[in-house]
């Protein structure tokens, strides 16, 4: 369970959370939209640790661990994991490699014993198939000379693979096609259960339709301002975000 | 090489450092007087026991050397060295062993410390080394089965007792004595390295390689290694360096030639571990080292491989002369500088024949607060017709008090000739560091991974046995350079 209990946190000088409260329960997706500047990248950077962020008050704990104190590559192994906005290019790092490394150093960190290189490109082809990915996304350097939408699957790739307790995914759709975000929604869909949840950023309820998510929020001007369930999403999209934020 | 993990832990525990070569042994040694005057010179030649023709060389060199000057050209900076206050020549006390039974077994025990067993039955698979302690050869192995298909592989002193003919051919003859500074004083007072002979038409059947060890105080290194493939002949080859820790800096002076014969092929790949100094800059080796391969053959070929990682002042360019009709060069280096690590590296491409190419990859990072040149010279001569060249240089910076400079010679006198120059410079973002370290990566891992992605083009070029042990060494050398 990740819970957020009056979380505020700065850039700079700049006040971008402004006491966030938030419950995602085990097994549960819960989507978060609001408009642009509302503090949505912020608070998802905030929870992966992103250098440059101030937290100035409040809580973040992901099954009563404390994330705040950790550093990224503790919280990924606590099970945090963070789909990028904007992934970011590895020249000269093979795909395949950059996630078992990174999945190893989970287990690890875990004390689980690691994979070698047969056992997880075992899991990472049947992972591929059942994404409906070509094969060749595991042999290409990290994201380089990726298409936009071929970032974001790979985002949903290493997901699949490193298999967080909770996902935050910072706008995935964004700049994908409607193939694309099928895609997308659908490796989210299939890591569903009772061990995994997500927080679904975004702008547009258009993904949503595709993840379904158990609730929404919407953060405007730092602070979540309303809490519903799915329909919420189409309420936005009817009415746009104006006069949310005085709420 | 999962021996030197192991046996490496062990002494970085010791040492506590992560300089994992720097113990030293203690075994009774025989030093030549101090300093450096003829009567050292002819003394070195008497103790190997020399033919006249190769103690004159010497004293020729010797006296070349007295009237040149220390080249100044390079981006390194260092105190004077007194030539005088060295030592040219120790040897370990033990009579030359005979055969690998004899050695002593606690240099034995050091090589094995290294993670370069000398007994056959543990080596590498498939891996001749040639062991250089200080100014000898203790030890190569498989002599016997290389010499089965006319492969020689022995020390340079060895071969000018065995194969006087073939060292007197070729000695020289790429890199003459008087070619600078360092090449006369290493002809005047080279001590030992390696001799390979590879006969017309043999492909060698294993991976040769020298192990470069300098332990005693006070002491240059000044090897000297000759590589002969003949007609159709080809061979791998690596060496591989190290030095134990000490506050002092320590010179070593190394001259490399390499003869390729029509369609011959050499790949000389070198792993330099140097011991780079502290964090302040205490200490290190000064590597002024000169690398030269002759491509004398049409379609001959000539490829230097080399990742630098270790001492204080690097001051190298392996180079090719691409005499042959179509033959080829090519040069893959990455250096690494960390602390007040000083590298000037890269090479030269010197065009004589017709339709020869070259290709150089150089990949130089730098860290701390260091500084990484890479110089290279292509030139290409009047009767190169349709010379080839393409260079890539990319320099990464981690931190902001480091430098990167790249400085190019391109020289074309042919109007046929094509040369291609692209050159980048980067440092490792921090979104490329979070990003890794969000999949749960730490700092260190990620900026070795990001690293060894910068360098994938040239650490695929090493044979495979080495080519782990480089990426580990990468990931070293530059532990501490980022946060």
């Amino acid at each position: 369970m990740l819970e957020i209990k009056n979380l505020s946190a700065r850039i700079d000088d700049k006040e971008i959370l402004r006491g966030i409260d938030l419950v995602v329960p085990q097994g549960e997706i819960h989507a978060i939209m609001g408009p642009n500047g509302a503090g949505k990248s912020t608070l998802s950077y905030v929870l992966s640790g992103r250098d440059g962020y101030e937290v100035t008050g409040g809580t973040a704990t992901l099954n009563g661990v404390d994330l705040l104190a950790m550093a990224p590559e503790e919280r990924a192994a606590a099970g945090v994991f963070l789909a990028f906005q904007y992934p970011v290019e590895l020249p000269g790092v093979g795909n395949a490699n950059f996630i078992r490394t990174a999945l190893n150093a989970i287990l690890r960190a875990r004390g689980e014993p690691e994979l070698d290189a047969v056992a997880f490109l075992k899991r990472a082809r049947a992972e591929i198939k059942r994404l409906a990915m070509p094969e060749d996304m595991l042999k290409r350097n990290v994201n380089v000379g990726f298409s936009g939408g071929e970032k974001k699957r790979n985002e949903v790739l290493q997901m699949a693979l490193l298999r967080p307790r909770i996902a935050i995914l910072d706008e995935t759709d964004s700049g994908l096609d409607i193939d694309a975000l099928k895609i997308v929604a659908d490796g989210v869909n299939a890591l569903r259960g009772p061990d995994f949840s997500a927080l679904v950023i975004t702008h547009y309820q258009r993904l949503l339709d595709h993840i379904v998510p158990d609730y929404v929020h919407v953060l405007a001007n730092g602070r979540i301002v309303r809490s519903g369930g799915p329909e919420l999403a189409h309420e936005l999209e009817a009415h746009g975000y104006a006069g949310l934020e005085a709420a | 090489m999962p021996a030197i993990a192991e046996t490496l832990d062990t002494v970085q525990q010791i040492t506590g450092s992560t300089y994992k070569y720097g113990f030293e042994t203690d075994i009774e040694m025989e030093f030549a007087p101090r300093g450096l005057n003829e009567a050292i010179v002819r003394l070195i030649s008497e103790k190997k026991g020399e033919p006249e023709w190769l103690l004159a060389w010497r004293l020729k060199s010797f006296a070349a050397w007295q009237k040149m000057e220390e080249p100044n050209w390079a981006r390194v900076k260092h105190p004077p060295i007194d030539y005088n206050d060295l030592y040219y020549y120790a040897a370990p006390k033990r009579p030359a062993p005979k055969s690998l039974a004899d050695v002593d077994p606690d240099l034995l025990a050091m090589y094995e410390k290294l993670g370069i067993p000398l007994n056959e039955r543990a080596s590498l698979a498939g891996v001749a080394v040639d062991a250089v302690f200080d100014s000898v050869s203790v030890a190569t192995t498989f002599r016997e089965s290389l010499s089965k298909v006319g492969v020689i592989f022995c020390s340079i002193s060895e071969a000018v007792r065995e194969h006087p003919e073939l060292v007197r051919k070729y000695l020289g003859s790429v890199v003459p004595a008087g070619d600078n500074y360092f090449t006369a004083l290493n002809s005047a007072v080279f001590s030992d390295g390696s001799f390979v002979f590879i006969p017309r038409g043999v492909r060698c059947p294993m991976e040769l390689s020298t192990y470069f060890r300098i332990n005693a105080r006070n002491t240059g290194q000044f090897e000297r290694t000759l590589i002969i493939a003949e007609e159709g002949a080809s061979v791998s080859y690596l060496e591989g360096c190290t030095a134990p820790m000490r506050d002092e800096n320590q010179l070593h002076a190394a001259v490399v030639e390499l003869v390729a014969l029509d369609e011959a092929k050499i790949k000389y790949s070198t792993v330099q571990n140097w011991y780079p100094g502290d964090a302040q800059g205490r200490g290190g080796i000064y590597n002024f080292v000169t690398k030269r391969g002759a491509c004398r053959g049409a379609n001959s070929k000539i490829s230097w491989t080399q990742v630098e990682t270790g001492s204080a002042i690097t001051w190298k360019y392996p180079s090719c002369i691409l005499q042959g009709e179509g033959s080829v060069g090519e040069f893959y280096s990455v250096a690494v500088t960390n602390n007040h690590q000083q590298a000037d590296t890269g090479t030269k491409m010197i065009h004589l024949g017709a339709n020869t190419s070259s290709t150089i990859i150089a990949k130089g990072i730098s860290a701390g607060q260091s500084n990484n040149t890479y110089r290279g010279l292509v030139r290409i001569m009047p009767n190169a017709r349709n010379a080839r060249n393409f260079t890539q240089c990319d320099s990464l910076l981690i931190g902001d008090r480091c430098g990167a400079h790249t400085v190019p010679y391109i020289e074309c006198r042919n109007p046929t000739g094509k040369v291609e120059h692209e050159a980048t410079t980067s440092k490792i973002a921090d979104d490329q560091l979070f990003y890794c370290r969000s999949r749960g990566l730490s700092e260190e891992d990620s900026v070795g991974l990001i690293v060894n992605g910068f360098c994938k083009d040239v650490l695929k070029e090493l044979p495979m046995e080495f080519a782990v042990e480089a990426q580990k060494l990468l990931a070293v050398s530059l532990e501490g350079s980022v946060g």
